[in-house]
């Protein structure tokens, strides 16, 4: 009998990611994969997966799984929880930034993501066949992950079945928390927008628009006013975190699953150490720009990159989870917990 | 307008690509310098010499590298990507010929009255010119597959809709801003319809060659009857799909 899970429910929009679908943008392929590649690596890293295998991402409401065949380990890394899917007196509370084991037959009801999205792991990756070179879903083309959509109510999602002495992993370390400024590198076609207009984007308290989805952002509450050149170019390549200024002045923030060109002037380009922390917002949050300069782009990515190794180093590898003491591994956890909250 | 002498011009977009603008106007030389620019970086001395670059894109003016910052010089990309604009040689690039069926009839030709309105022609003269034009794929991009074409004649030369359709169905044949595009699937979209084309222009499952055209490739087109585009797409439904028998064996380079 093969291992995985079957979706009892399927929550609201969640996706199968990867490191999405790259080589292929010349042939108008989107990209797509993790909103927060960091943050799908950490739960990987937590089952013992190479950091880019497959995953869930959760948004605003996760799904309700069951385990088949032989015991599944999972984890969460987010702000978000589950339940063990035993109604009652006897449900228990399943937090993230640890691995679990689940049973066959039990199940597992998975929170929304208080903030952002979070990622579900299972032990060897979400095993569906890979379309492409990737497994990262693209609605738009109706490609990848489970037939190009989202999980829905049935769908079967293989994994490796995990022995049962298979090592039990926590989380020592807090998770680093975003910035409240998102960084920028000016351009490319600057030169369609008035002189003030870089500024006004720095200085402007951006409200995130409510119709925000894995393809785009949209932002109001300023004006980015164009040059005498005007607000159509001919079309160029795009990519996620490109700040695209179409004749309204409102910007448009391009998201993993955005179009690989496109004809609307971009003011400004979210640096790629930043990217995830757009995978942070919600529909009415508020983000704000700081415009800096190429090398310290540079240097970000270097800190971010090495943040997440020193992350990756603090994960405790118990040999199984008999050999733990589990009201000190919770407890440990928990200040893991505190300190992130506290961020 | 930007004077000329601003090209090439190197444009960081983020710190994770570069895009190369060889010019900022639909022009079929500039065109042309792009993908013979393209095939450049793509042989082999290029990709070793920059394992760091993920992959280029080709617009019809620009030329984009993405790569990876934390393993590529990318102030050193650029300069020799400069340098390579500044060497590069103009050459047609080596694409395909391809004869692809074309139905103008009117079940798919739904903004063939306006278009004719607008070029103050005929309808059968807005058939003939789009039937009689020789395209040029320029490059692929807004979905997979989705083929920007250069050479349209010049009456059907038109801005797209001011109110996009909600639902353009796949293989709609299409005309804006200069350009001709066939729908690869059913999207919305804001291009003037005049006609379907029935073979799939994008398939997944053909994983070394996924999209039917490619930049640099040339169109003709084949009038079909709304039976013959009907059965032709059924055929391709049901697998009956061999790429090469649409290429145009008798078209000059």
């Amino acid at each position: 009998m093969s291992t995985g899970l079957r979706v009892v429910t399927p929550g609201f929009a969640v996706s199968l990611q990867d490191r999405g679908r790259t080589g292929l943008r010349h042939l108008g392929v989107p990209l797509s994969g993790a909103l927060d590649p960091w943050l799908m690596s950490a739960a990987n890293a937590l089952v013992g997966n190479q950091s880019s295998d497959a995953v869930l991402e959760v948004g605003l409401d996760g799904p309700t799984l069951e385990a088949v065949g032989e015991p599944v380990q999972l984890a969460l890394c987010g702000e978000i929880t589950a339940r063990s899917g035993h109604t009652g007196p006897q449900e228990s509370p399943l937090p993230a930034w640890r691995t679990m084991l689940l049973q066959p037959g039990e199940r597992i009801k998975i929170s929304g993501a208080r903030q952002g999205v979070a990622y579900l792991a299972v032990s060897g990756g979400v095993r569906v066949p890979p379309v492409l070179g990737s497994r990262s879903t693209t609605m738009r083309a109706g490609i990848g992950g489970l037939h190009g959509r989202h999980l829905v109510a049935g769908d079967w999602l293989p994994c490796l079945p995990t022995p049962s002495d298979a090592p039990h992993r926590f989380a020592r370390q807090p998770w680093p928390p975003c910035a409240d400024t998102v960084r920028v590198l000016a351009g490319p076609q600057q030169d369609h927008f008035s002189a003030q207009a870089l500024q006004v984007l720095q200085d402007t308290a951006w409200r995130v628009g409510r119709d925000m989805d894995r393809m785009g952002l949209r932002l109001t509450g300023g004006r980015l006013e164009h040059s005498e050149l005007g607000a159509n170019i001919v079309s160029d390549a795009v990519l996620p975190g490109a700040i695209q200024v179409p004749a309204s002045g409102e910007p448009l923030v391009l998201m993993p699953d955005c179009q690989t060109t496109g004809g609307y002037p971009k003011l400004a380009t979210v640096i790629a150490a930043d990217l995830p922390c757009l995978a942070r917002v919600r529909p009415g949050d508020t983000l704000r720009f700081r415009c800096i300069e190429p090398a310290q782009a540079r240097e970000a990515l270097h800190q971010r990159a090495q943040a997440h190794q020193r992350w990756l180093s603090g994960i405790v590898t118990l040999a199984h989870a008999g050999d733990a003491d589990e009201s000190a591994l919770y407890h440990h956890n928990l200040i893991s917990g505190a300190v992130w909250h506290d961020d | 307008m930007l004077p000329p002498d601003r090209f090439p011009r190197l444009l960081a977009l983020g710190d994770t690509a570069w895009t190369l603008e060889l010019g900022h106007t639909l022009d079929e030389a500039v065109s042309a310098r792009v993908l013979g620019l393209y095939e450049r970086v793509r042989e082999a001395d290029w990709q070793a010499h920059w394992p760091g670059v993920v992959e280029w894109v080709p617009t019809l003016r620009s030329l984009t590298v993405h790569f990876d910052p934390l393993t590529t010089d990318a102030d050193a990309l650029g300069q020799a990507l400069l340098q390579a604009a500044s060497l590069s040689h103009v050459h047609s690039p080596k694409g395909r010929h391809w004869r692809l069926p074309l139905c103008v009839e009117d079940a798919w030709a739904l903004d063939l009255v306006r278009v004719a309105q607008d070029a103050g022609l005929s309808l059968t003269e807005v058939r003939d010119q789009l039937l009689s034009s020789c395209l040029r794929v320029g490059m692929l991009g807004f979905l997979p597959g989705f083929a920007y074409m250069t050479g349209v004649p010049q009456p059907l030369q038109q801005p797209r809709l001011a109110t996009p359709r909600t639902g353009v169905p796949a293989g709609s044949v299409a005309v804006a801003g200069g350009m001709c595009a066939i729908y690869p699937c059913a999207s919305p979209g804001g291009w003037r319809l005049l006609g379907r084309m029935p073979l799939p222009l994008f398939d997944p499952q053909r994983s070394d060659q996924p999209a039917l055209l490619a930049p640099g490739d040339t169109v003709r087109w084949r009038r079909v009857s709304q039976a013959e585009c009907d059965e032709l797409a059924r055929c391709c439904a049901s697998g009956a799909f061999n790429p090469t028998d649409w290429l145009d064996t008798g078209a000059a380079a």
